[in-house]
């Protein structure tokens, strides 16, 4: 079965054929590109389309690669001890299984998503080749090795905070989800409310598109931030002519505070307004 | 046959490895593209190329490979930008569009490559030359059946050739476009962790040792958070020239203020005298003495000068050869105190390093720095933290 997109989530060519060959050749796959691309539902998608089960592994500044393979709970077995638990004979209750352990010990293929993995110090990524190599690692605690029974699909985001060491990008395939055109839009939009007006959402992208071309802006507004907004107008019951009126005196949409999400951003964008107004 | 594709993305200088290779031809074997050129661009595309930077570089790669069409020159030095400035764009009846005679595929090429010799001003609107909103088949934001399109977003007339020819990943390239994101990221080169301040932090693996050798009693041991510890001197030229790259240096500013714990930033004009400033509203009347910024930072800051170095031979090699004062030592004193003083030095500047060779006090600059001068470019300023880091 090939992942072709699902009823929540529009996938490109590009997409699909990276996650396919990843899938097939059983390599991890790095996602990259803007915020709010939609990087981070693509494992959350993909496991559901195929049926199989996700693990997920969120990455922080403090994450390290252990933690995603095992941890051996030393404070809790001390405090056993002290208490003079039976428990304490037995090392294995003290072993807390991570992400990939319990992805390596499903009894299906899986998905496991690593989210972020640019958020953790430069060295996290050179600490997992092997296991995403081999897709085994050695618990010491235990004397045993732990390996896949189904190599899962793994399917590691990026923000590009920093660079990733190029052992690293050799083991993976790679996309870059690039910001989506107008045609993909709409029907990303159109997937997210089916029954939205014609006319409200010509409209709408009319002003996003509009929005992401002003000179200047620190963060351009992207699809998630889009979607928002089209929620918001829908709560508000806005209608389409008050997005079209661009000579008149309302130059700034309703609500733009759903996409632009920096007060220099909106000063910026209110003095763009307030001189175009002054010009017609 | 893919040998000599994988040689030819090679000689492209692009970053590809035998393994890549292998794994191209383990999914061409699974059968998991048809006979399709476009499934197998987006295939080769997921498994060589592992950095959007490179997408635009593996798009000209691929188009050369498959078509056989030579490397242009034109590629390569980019039409000027001003060209392309979408000026107009002329609405054609559908009338008009059917006269417009449809080149073949070569011919377009042999005839883009003619016109870019001949071509030396900026065009719009017209039908044979490169320039905006006309119908000659180069350029872009026009109408012609089978265009190449040259820089600027897509019109919608949707007639361009290949995806790979769309060339949509240029702003990626990181030899071009800079940002305060980006500049972040080259910034990060320059970190150095270290514990300092007071202990706060649970120390795990030393309290279990400590607790081990304590005979099983609980035995507490704290640390000092980590810390980014390196400390930078940002010195910045401001006024006169510098003006065309204000917004270069403030994003790098901005960058550098939220990346550096320890910064300190100071204003001159041009070049570096015996007075500096930090506000550059007051400059005239909150003048601080160099000699006591020499005397307050430690040898263990980094400084960086940020300036495009572009003055007249004099400023530097002269007392008195300021613009705005009457200095008594030449500027090429002062710098040499301030590297006498932090020996982790560089120079970052905004004009672009092909043209550092025609002025000649850059080329003076240049060489009281060590050769130690960047372009403020991710990639220059990347090289600029990797000597500052060694």
């Amino acid at each position: 079965m090939k992942f072709e997109g699902t009823d929540t989530y529009v996938a490109t060519a590009d997409l699909t054929m990276a996650v396919n060959a990843a899938r097939a050749l059983q390599r991890p796959l790095l996602i990259k590109g803007e915020p709010g691309t939609g990087k981070t539902l693509l494992a959350e998608e993909v496991a559901r389309a195929l049926n199989l089960p996700l693990f997920q592994w969120h990455i922080k500044s403090t994450t390290k690669a252990q933690q995603g393979l095992y941890e051996y709970d030393a404070v809790s077995r001390l405090r056993d001890s002290q208490l003079g638990d039976p428990r304490v004979e037995d090392i294995s209750h003290y072993i807390v299984h991570g992400v990939l352990w319990q992805a390596f010990e499903c009894e299906q293929p899986s998905v496991v998503l690593i989210d972020e993995i640019d958020k953790a110090d430069i060295e996290f990524p050179n600490d997992l080749l092997r296991e995403l190599d081999r897709m085994e690692f050695h618990c010491y605690e235990l004397h045993r090795t732990i390996t896949a029974k189904h190599r899962p699909l793994i399917i590691i985001t990026s923000n590009n905070e920093k660079e990733l060491p190029d052992a690293f990008l050799r083991r993976c395939f790679f996309h870059y989800i690039k910001f989506p055109d107008r045609a993909t839009m709409q029907r990303i939009v159109g997937v997210h409310f089916p029954d939205l007006k014609h006319e409200l959402l010509k409209e709408a992208l009319e002003v996003f598109f509009e929005l992401r071309e002003v000179p200047g802006l620190k963060k351009k507004p992207s699809t998630s931030e889009l979607i928002d907004w089209l929620k918001l107008l829908l709560a508000e019951d806005i209608p389409p002519e008050a997005l079209r009126s661009k000579e008149a005196k309302a130059a700034i949409p309703p609500l733009h505070g759903a996409m632009l999400k920096n007060e220099q951003d909106v000063h910026l964008f209110e003095r763009l307004a307030f001189m175009a107004r002054r010009k017609s | 046959m893919l040998v000599d594709f994988f040689l030819h993305l090679k000689a492209r200088q692009l970053p590809v490895s035998t393994n890549e290779l292998l794994a191209l031809l383990e999914a061409l074997q699974a059968r998991l593209v048809s006979a399709s050129l476009d499934d197998f661009y987006l295939l080769a595309r997921a498994i060589l190329v592992k950095d959007e930077a490179h997408y635009d570089r593996f798009d000209r790669a691929f188009g050369e490979y498959f078509k056989g069409v030579e490397a242009l020159p034109g590629f390569e030095a980019l039409i000027p930008e001003e060209w392309l400035q979408l000026a107009a764009r002329r609405h054609l009846s559908e009338e008009d569009r059917l006269k417009l005679q449809k080149l073949g595929y070569e011919k377009l090429f042999e005839q883009f490559k003619q016109r870019l010799a001949e071509q030396k001003e900026r065009h719009a609107g017209g039908s044979k030359w490169i320039g905006t909103a006309g119908t000659s088949p180069y350029g872009h934001g026009g109408y012609h059946p089978e265009g190449i399109r040259l820089g600027g977003d897509s019109v919608g007339n949707r007639t361009a050739i290949k995806v790979w020819e769309q060339r949509e990943f240029r702003n990626l390239d990181d030899t071009v476009e800079l940002g305060v994101r980006n500049i972040k990221v080259a910034l990060r080169r320059l970190r150095r962790f270290a514990r300092q301040g007071a202990a706060t932090e649970l120390d795990l693996d030393g309290t279990i040792a400590g607790t081990a050798r304590n005979g099983g009693w609980l035995d507490l041991q704290l640390r000092p958070e980590r810390h980014n510890a390196v400390k930078v001197l940002l010195f910045l030229d401001i006024g006169g020239s510098m003006d065309d790259h204000i917004q270069a240096c403030e994003e790098l500013f901005s960058a550098a203020r939220s990346e550096f714990k320890h910064l300190e930033h100071f204003y001159f004009h041009n070049c570096v005298y015996e007075g500096v400033w930090k506000d550059n509203r007051r400059r005239h009347d909150e003048r601080l003495s160099t000699w006591d910024v020499i005397h307050t930072y430690g040898p263990d800051y980094k400084l960086v000068l940020v300036g495009d170095a572009s003055m007249s031979p004099y400023e530097v090699s002269h007392p008195g050869g300021s613009v705005e004062h009457w200095n008594e030592e030449a500027s090429a004193v002062w710098l040499q105190r301030l590297l006498g003083t932090w020996s982790k030095a560089v120079w970052l500047n905004p004009l672009p390093e092909g043209h550092w060779t025609y002025t000649p006090s850059i080329r003076m600059i240049r060489e009281l720095f060590g050769e130690r001068m960047f372009p403020l470019t991710p990639e220059g300023l990347e090289r600029a933290m990797r000597s500052l880091a060694k």
